[in-house]
């Protein structure tokens, strides 16, 4: 971004301007883009995942707004908007408004460093991952003080529990991250990236073992970084009746819910980037436009197979309950992270450039667990003999 | 140590399966029935003939007999009827049911000898205020229908007639039985 700043300023538009108005101004612009393509995303997450659970539980979902439902997300929003802004009168009203925006500032700033493909990244830093990690963790300093400003033990049980797990699952996703980065030898998003190939064994998910291993664990530990079922006690329905978000209502409730979506899009991003290859495509053209279009389309349709796993997983699994939430952080991913990280260090020092062999096997195995899948769900479809309706639309 | 790998294996393994199980739900059909306006046919018109839903009356053979309003538990059937000292007709000038208060009993129907008063798939009864909800059927006063020994021959009285019946029948005896 800042050569694209600086290219603005010297010969581009914003020639003449002072140096420091004109990157402020650049800035401003890139924040209101990437702004707008979050809630887009939040909000159509909405809708989907709706329609995903609807789908899982023979049922059919939001359809009547829009065609197939699609603008319920809209409705839903301006409805939200249109409530009134209540604060609890025994609320510590500073800490209570503010919130929201902070939890809605964590989690905006790990856009900052999510790439879309090659050179279209907000700002590269060389410690990419590294400054992920470290402001998706404001998230928990908002819902934290959300459950502590409202002055209700349902919003505080939601809120010390939050900050409990997210802190636990910041270790093996931490572990997990560094033995990415033990083979990629750099922090920053894109030479993650630039590190892997096009093809899927060339991807860090199937480079050998440990890593394979790394991206699950990876992968759960930031379903429970972001609230996601089965991991979302902070706001357990049944039990804490919406946890820290107790006493919100109208936007600051939705901001909420914002963070609560966007945050799929971003543990998708994140997994791709990190084990899935990102935006690598095969160089097929010279057209740096084509090519660009290309690895974004590449990197959108891993990122959403991605949200729409979380979608399923939440779709499919009960929530756990806190004890059995701890024993899974501290009793099993973190030494099977701890482990696995040796055991990567060991096998980089014997195959510093990889092995294509193992990775061509990983990835078989990967294709044939795949297969087994399928027949399984054949299986369950024989079983119950029930009326197929392939069409994802009703 | 054999319990840890075997939870972790468990866990795998279960999680899998219950992929499979959800993943299967994706091609089968909802069962939802988009109630009211996405059915092929109203529901109203999939309700079995002896639905019990809100009473209708056909005045054309009402006989004017009020063993309807006798038989009402809770009084909900208010009619006036009066002689007609020239012509020994009865002549109908209110008959109002509230269906406010009609629990769908189905007693006033049992007695009803042509089958004037019956129940109506129709169960849509929501409504602003009491008020509105005491049906009125006579508006002006109406000679009451006489039960003869010959077949009905007026065309307009008749299929009503027909209709009656029919749910006297059905009530006596079900075909089901």
């Amino acid at each position: 971004m800042q050569g694209f700043a600086d290219s603005l300023l010297h010969g581009g538009i914003l020639t003449g301007l002072p140096i420091e108005l004109g990157y402020a101004l650049v800035v401003a612009f890139f924040a209101f883009l990437v702004l707008n393509f979050i809630m887009l995303n939040a909000g159509i997450f909405s809708w989907a995942e709706r329609r995903v659970w609807a789908r899982i539980q023979s049922r059919v979902g939001p359809n009547r707004v829009g065609p197939q439902g699609f603008l319920q997300w809209l409705a839903d929003g301006l409805k939200n908007i249109m409530k009134e802004d209540l604060i609890p009168e025994e609320a510590d009203a500073p800490l209570f408004k503010a919130a929201p925006y902070l939890a809605m500032m964590g989690f905006f700033a790990a856009f900052a460093a999510l790439p879309f493909a090659q050179g279209v990244i907000v700002a590269d830093l060389n410690v990419g991952i590294l400054y992920i990690t470290a402001v998706t963790a404001l998230v928990v300093v908002g819902i934290l003080m959300a459950g502590w400003s409202s002055n209700n033990k349902w919003a505080l049980l939601g809120g010390i529990r939050s900050a409990a797990q997210i802190i636990s699952y910041e270790i093996p996703a931490g572990l997990a991250v560094v033995t990415v980065v033990i083979y990629s030898g750099t922090l920053s998003m894109q030479g993650i990236i630039e590190e892997q190939g096009w093809a899927p064994w060339n991807w860090y998910m199937f480079s050998n073992p440990f890593l394979m291993i790394a991206f699950f664990v990876f992968y759960v530990s930031l379903l429970a970084e972001g609230n996601r079922t089965p991991f979302d006690l902070p706001e357990a329905e049944s039990e804490l009746v919406a946890g820290a978000f107790t006493e919100y209502s109208g936007l600051r409730n939705l901001l909420f819910f914002l963070v609560e979506w966007g945050n799929l899009y971003v543990i998708g991003a994140i997994c791709t980037t990190l084990f899935l290859g990102g935006w690598q495509v095969p160089l097929f053209t010279e057209n740096t436009l084509i090519l660009g279009v290309a690895q974004c389309l590449t990197f959108f349709i891993k990122t959403y197979s991605l949200v729409f796993l979380c979608m399923w997983v939440r779709g499919t699994l009960p929530r756990v309950r806190v004890d059995q939430l701890m024993t899974l952080c501290w009793k099993y991913l973190v030494p099977i992270t701890f482990v696995n990280l040796i055991c990567a260090m060991l096998y980089f020092v014997l195959f510093p450039q990889g092995n294509l062999l193992v990775s061509l096997t990983l990835f078989g195995m990967g294709v044939g667990v795949m297969v087994y899948f399928f027949r399984r769900v054949a299986f369950h479809l024989r079983r119950a003999k029930p009326e197929i309706y392939l069409s994802p639309f009703i | 140590m054999a319990g840890y790998f075997e939870n972790i294996r468990e866990t795998v393994a279960t999680i899998f399966e219950g992929m499979a199980i959800t993943a299967s739900h994706f091609v089968r059909k909802p069962f939802t029935i988009q109630y009211p306006d996405r059915i092929d046919i109203p529901i109203q018109d999939q309700l079995p003939f002896r639905y019990r839903g809100i009473l209708d009356v056909d005045l054309e053979i009402c006989t004017g007999c009020l063993a309807c309003e006798r038989a009402c538990p809770i009084d909900c059937i208010v009619i006036e009827a009066k002689k007609n000292k020239k012509t020994k007709e009865m002549v109908l000038e209110r008959f109002d049911i509230d269906i406010a208060k009609c629990m769908y009993c189905g007693l006033c129907s049992e007695p009803c000898p042509t089958g004037s008063i019956h129940h109506t798939p129709e169960f849509e009864g929501s409504d602003y205020s009491l008020e509105s909800m005491i049906r009125r059927y006579v508006k002006a006063p109406v000679t009451a229908y006489k039960v003869s020994k010959e077949p009905e021959t007026d065309p307009e009285v008749a299929p009503i007639l027909k209709r009656g019946l029919r749910y006297l029948d059905e009530f006596a005896t079900p075909k089901d039985t």
